[in-house]
């Protein structure tokens, strides 16, 4: 394969107009997803989650393809699967190093679920894997519906217990001592960690939802250290991670996940070579630049 | 909750951890403003005494009453200096945000601007001299810096009760002062109680009204000059223990045990022993 010809199956721009019209839900829910993996990050990273993440994400994906297998709404499947992965590991997970081999056992039983649903799945192949690796489809009106929904409940949610939630993830002990109920923030904070799991999957894929929850609040910590900086910052480069990925991939046929997950990852490695973290303010731009 | 209600109320209690009873027959009534450093060997139960008031551990018998209230009720009204631990390097905030986690942290919803709030967390800093690195990350900071925080962050809400465990520890004399001060002129404002959990008695002897002194042969409570004796350390560890007076500070020796085991009281003085 040439250069030009792997260029053309990259990026291919043909009828980009008419493309982006036919897409624009597509985009407005990357943008949705990019807010909400933003938000959330920063408390996956500040209650040391990523790998939970990657637990739900795998139990999100069976039960998206049990959904798939019995003919049912395949988001709804995705929440239910996720949630149940998020209750287990928030009851049995409390302290850290069980919370990681409970993940480490429930990965792999629900990541082989999802591939048995899919392998007796009488349909086609590209569309199952979509789940595992992410797809460009065109997000119609109820799907977005409901991608809105679940992000309003679960940036609601997290507004509402921001102080409390931040107070028991950064400084745990103090926090139960000042009266938080710190057991039940983290079930909470599980449970919207899982909507925003599922819903994120149907856009890059259950194995890449780590590049949305987890890269983007990990590059803003190289440069800020201020809650509200560091929030804003993961919330664009996630947003510019999502946004950009459809963007590119639009009009090509591979998968979107490897613009989103390439993007995400240059800005974090952006942000790790700016990473001085006294001046916040100037580094996001020069990193946003080496990413285009 | 009224100004002459007492911060803390402890009848009777009985302390057990993994099925080993720590302390019986415990009784301790702060008065407002009242200073009590709780001192005693290792493994005596000194940090399960503050996890029991904090409502973490159930008491084995007895009753507490935590200004007023059942332990673990008083949320908000309590100022708590953890045992030091560490944060990460990669801690993702910075001084003032863990001093604002105390001055309103267990507020729902976002905490608005509001000039109050950072007027309170800056003087919270200032008095324990921290605001000199105020916007720096709590993880780059060293345990010294850290540890001075927590009193400022314990501060911060003027509680009415303050719980501090071993809050000098990494400090050097200069910001134990500070840290001491600061703690000295709140209680006195505020009439705050305040029981502080400390291996070495020493920097606090101008301030501590009484001493609780928990040991493995029982546990007394009274001023210094009551409890910090050879006569009444001695009954406490059961071995000859001689306290003594060097240039106005208090050092306690333990005698050998016969099987030659040097028990420590690692009490009133650092290194008394050695």
């Amino acid at each position: 394969m040439t250069f030009d010809e792997l260029w053309g199956v990259l990026f291919d721009f043909r009828d980009y107009g008419a493309l982006l019209a036919l897409l624009g839900n597509t985009v407005l829910a990357g943008a949705v997803l990019g807010v909400l993996g933003g938000v959330i990050g920063y408390f996956v990273m500040a209650r040391d989650l990523a790998f939970a993440v990657h637990g739900i994400s795998e139990l999100s994906f069976a039960g998206a393809s049990a959904a798939l297998l019995l003919g049912i709404n395949v988001v709804v499947g995705s929440i239910a699967g996720s949630l149940i992965a998020a209750v287990l590991i928030g009851l049995l997970g409390v302290r850290a190093r069980d919370r990681n081999s409970i993940i480490g056992v429930l990965m792999p039983f629900g990541l082989g679920l999802g591939i048995l649903f899919l392998a007796l799945h009488p349909g086609r192949s590209s569309n199952k894997f979509g789940l595992l690796t992410g797809q460009i489809v065109a997000v119609d009106n109820p799907q977005l519906a409901s991608l809105l929904v679940v992000a309003v409940v679960v940036l609601g949610g997290l507004a509402v217990l921001w102080r409390p939630l931040l107070f028991s993830s950064l400084d745990e002990e103090v926090a139960a001592a000042r009266g938080l109920p710190v057991r039940r923030l983290s079930i909470a904070f599980m449970v919207l960690l899982a909507l925003a799991t599922a819903v994120s999957l149907h856009i890059v894929g259950a194995l890449l939802v780590l590049a949305l929850l987890v890269t983007p609040a990990a590059a803003a910590l190289r440069v800020a250290s201020s809650p509200p900086v560091v929030v804003g910052l993961s919330v664009l480069f996630a947003t510019v991670s999502t946004v950009g990925g459809i963007l590119l991939a639009l009009g090509s046929s591979i998968p979107i996940s490897p613009y989103i997950t390439t993007i995400s990852f240059l800005i974090y490695l952006g942000c790790r070579i700016a990473g001085r973290r006294d001046h916040p303010a100037r580094r996001p731009v020069a990193s946003l630049g080496s990413a285009r | 909750m009224t100004p002459a209600e007492s911060p803390l109320q402890i009848e009777q209690a009985a302390l057990e951890v993994g099925g080993r009873r720590l302390w019986t027959g415990l009784d301790l009534e702060l008065q407002p403003g009242e200073l009590v450093a709780v001192l005693g060997p290792n493994g005596a139960g000194k940090s399960s005494l503050l996890r029991a008031v904090l409502g973490q551990l159930p008491f084995a018998a007895g009753t507490v009453r935590v200004l007023g209230l059942p332990a673990g009720a008083a949320g908000r009204h309590i100022g708590y200096v953890p045992q030091q631990k560490l944060f990460d390097r990669g801690a993702p905030l910075r001084a003032r945000d863990l001093v604002g986690l105390g001055f309103d942290g267990d507020r729902l919803g976002f905490a608005l601007g509001g000039g109050a709030r950072a007027r309170a967390v800056d003087a919270a800093l200032e008095r324990v001299g921290a605001l000199g690195y105020a916007g720096r990350p709590v993880g780059e900071l060293s345990g010294g810096e850290q540890q001075r925080l927590r009193m400022a962050q314990a501060l911060v809400s003027r509680p009415r009760l303050v719980l501090a465990d071993e809050p000098l520890l990494s400090l050097d004399l200069a910001h134990q002062r500070a840290v001491l001060d600061a703690l000295d002129a709140h209680r006195r404002s505020d009439g705050a109680g305040v029981v502080l959990v400390t291996h070495d008695v020493n920097p606090l002897l101008g301030m501590v009204d009484r001493v609780l002194y928990l040991a493995p042969a029982g546990h007394r409570v009274g001023t210094p000059a009551e409890v910090l004796t050879g006569e009444v350390l001695s009954r406490l560890y059961g071995v000859h223990v001689d306290v003594l007076d060097v240039h106005g500070r208090i050092v306690v020796v333990a005698a050998e045990t016969e099987d030659g085991h040097v028990e420590e009281p690692a009490s009133a003085a650092p290194g008394g022993a050695a």
